[in-house]
């Protein structure tokens, strides 16, 4: 079910939105807008939801509105017109007192900069949420001690923000977002200032902790390459409104504009794309019970030196090679047995062309894609893998 | 074009004050008076030697050892000089004067860091107090208060409480925007987020305010001795009348070495803030 659903959102920045407003509806840009009326269009026309235990990614270069949209879900930015509903509970212009409650109960936030209170020990900073709702010191250690463990930070308990470096300093800005025990997590661009390699750790320990914690989270980034890794669904922001919703997989290989294209060009595909996305039809095979003459017939017909054999429910039974197929055909028998090679190379249709290109390398025969229920959808040979990618790549160069 | 009657309408409002506002500063003396009574006579009543010995060991254990050497020093000096009851009497009035600028002048400070408009009012107005010559402040305290302690306190607060109010503005406007933002986003009220965060944060800067306040308070004890706040300000303005260096040299020292002391203890302390 949808946790967070966004409709029809606008945030106008300056004191007189109603004239901007009715431009916007008119169809007129952001700068047309600010110059006449000098009012500054945030965002328009946003439209969304997140599903609940969802990684939502927005993701635009800066100035594309994220940051403001972001904000809005927590309502440190107040929109100027639209919904925001959580939880089935429209929160748009809800009391100051129930957004509070809101901030301190559902909604966490982790931000750029890490923003952790200078004066405080790393204790005293993941207990803040926990302080300010009134639980008791001890109560509220304990509490805090507990998630700095789960981030890996213990025994800086009582170090001041300063002393860590700063992968560790997020570590305590995520552990503050965590103590609350929320629903909901807000990241601004929560691994940006950090280096590469902390950044991918980072990443990588968020995925394993969304793992076992289940949250729902909005990730603000204008990384293509972190939105890619940790986004079940990416929205792509460009200047104040988003312009294409949809897996990685639908954004690289689906652009909806010249602005998408652009904008993942860049990508290095073998990350994105999956076996499924280039695998030739699995065509020839045969049968179990089809035996040696039908294989070698089907090979001389197509012109290959091996095929894969199936069972009835086209379940990967093997590989007959040309050669054995003959030899078996010379001796007059009728069956597979001791011909076919059951050991093949073979992978599952979600997986990265970049771990595919590996098993090619090191094996002789094509490589076998199979679903989840083990039946053979398709097969890889490096010839079909490259035009693949370059079929794949034609759509988004 | 004729000449403006500024100075008639002041001093009308002053007269109106006067007459209508009286009870109040009744009420204002007589609070200072026990106020600053009270400074001197847990001062006076214990022999200096006592206060000195003490002095230095509160600022040996709160401070360092390089201050509270240095009180000691100087505190001896003061002592020497047959000075001692005069600067107790100048210290209880900036002490006082210190106290009641902290007790406006923080709240006014917060008020223009979080309203423009308040900001906009209050920052002219502090211009104002500064710059005017501190002399003009005597009348009115003298109308208002009659002559001794009180008007110096008064004339004394005006002329010191600005950089309180500048400083403590200053210093919650500085912490940063994503710190207010983080504690707004963890659901503080705004009381929490100005003691939890704004505050804590502001400390070196509002201490810097109230070193200032201080400071201020001291180049005002020979003036406030003009309209009889009496200390080490008359000792200075009888140097002045009757020609005599030595006496006002004296009370001229007796006032930096209280000044370096009080200068050295606020910031010792606000550095134990950072």
């Amino acid at each position: 079910m949808s946790k967070i659903i966004i409709k029809d959102l606008v945030k106008i920045f300056g004191d007189h939105p109603e004239k901007a407003q009715e431009m916007l509806k008119e169809g007129y840009d952001k700068d047309d807008i600010l110059e006449k009326t000098r009012q500054t269009v945030g965002i328009f026309d946003i439209n969304f939801s997140v599903n609940e235990g969802e990684v939502f990614v927005l993701m635009g270069l800066s100035g594309s509105g994220k940051s403001t949209l972001l904000r809005c879900v927590n309502r440190l930015i107040e929109p100027t017109s639209g919904t925001i509903t959580i939880d089935g509970e429209d929160i748009t212009l809800a009391e100051p007192d129930v957004i509070r409650d809101i901030r301190r109960n559902k909604v966490s936030m982790v931000f750029q900069r890490f923003a952790l209170f200078p004066h405080r020990t790393v204790l005293d900073n993941v207990a803040y949420g926990l302080e300010i709702q009134g639980v008791p010191t001890a109560q509220r250690r304990e509490k805090a001690a507990q998630v700095i463990e789960t981030v890996g930070l213990k025994g800086w308990e009582y170090s001041l923000p300063d002393q860590l470096s700063g992968g560790m300093q997020q570590r305590v800005g995520l552990a503050r977002a965590l103590a609350n025990n929320p629903d909901i997590l807000l990241m601004d661009e929560a691994f940006s200032a950090l280096d590469p390699l902390i950044r991918k750790s980072m990443q990588d320990e968020l995925l394993s902790l969304q793992n076992t914690l289940n949250k729902t989270i909005i990730f603000v980034t204008h990384d293509l390459d972190e939105a890619l890794k940790i986004g079940d669904r990416i929205a792509l922001m460009n200047n104040g409104t988003i312009v294409q919703i949809g897996t990685a997989e639908d954004i690289l290989t689906n652009p909806a504009n010249d602005y998408v294209e652009r904008f993942v060009e860049d990508v290095d595909k073998t990350k994105v794309l999956t076996a499924e996305g280039v695998m030739k039809a699995p065509d020839p095979v045969v049968f179990l019970k089809d035996g040696p003459h039908v294989a070698l017939r089907r090979m001389k017909e197509h012109g290959i030196s091996s095929i894969f054999v199936v069972t009835r429910e086209r379940r990967l039974a093997g590989i007959v090679l040309a050669e054995d197929a003959l030899q078996a055909v010379k001796e007059h028998r009728e069956e597979f047995r001791n011909i076919i090679i059951e050991d093949v190379p073979k992978v599952s249709i979600a997986t990265p062309v970049i771990d595919v290109i590996p098993v090619l390398a090191e094996t002789k025969f094509p490589v076998a894609v199979t679903n989840d229920d083990d039946k053979l959808v398709g097969i890889l040979v490096k010839g079909s893998v490259l035009a693949g990618m370059a079929r794949k790549g034609d759509n988004i160069a | 074009m004729p000449k403006l009657p500024i100075g008639l309408w002041v001093e009308q409002i002053v007269a109106w004050a006067q007459v209508n506002l009286e009870g109040l500063f009744d009420f204002i003396t007589l609070i200072i008076e026990v106020l600053v009574t009270r400074i001197e006579t847990v001062f006076l009543t214990v022999h200096p030697l006592i206060i000195l010995a003490l002095v230095f060991i509160l600022l040996w254990s709160l401070a360092n050892p390089k201050v509270a050497i240095g009180t000691a020093i100087g505190l001896y000096l003061i002592y020497n000089m047959e000075l001692w009851e005069a600067s107790i009497q100048t210290l209880a009035l900036v002490l006082a004067a210190t106290a009641l600028a902290l007790l406006l002048g923080v709240p006014l400070g917060i008020l223009t860091a979080r309203s423009n408009l308040a900001h906009k009012l209050i920052m002219p107005l502090l211009d104002f107090m500064q710059t005017m010559p501190a002399f003009v402040y005597l009348i009115p305290a003298v109308l208002f208060f009659g002559l001794g302690q009180v008007p110096g306190l008064f004339a004394t607060v005006v002329f010191a409480m600005p950089p309180t109010i500048r400083l403590t503005g200053l210093g919650i406007r500085q912490v940063p925007a994503q710190l207010v933002e983080a504690s707004d986003a963890f659901g503080s009220t705004e009381w929490q987020k100005l003691t939890k965060v704004q505050i804590p944060l502001a400390l070196p800067t509002i201490m810097a305010g109230i070193n200032q306040c201080i400071m201020l308070s001291l180049s005002m004890v020979v003036i406030a001795a003009m309209i009889g706040a009496g200390g080490l300000g008359d000792e200075v303005l009888a140097g002045i009348s009757r020609l005599d260096i030595a006496k006002g040299f004296e009370g001229g020292l007796a006032i930096v070495i209280m000044a370096i002391i009080l200068d050295r203890v606020t910031q010792s302390f606000g550095e134990r803030h950072r």
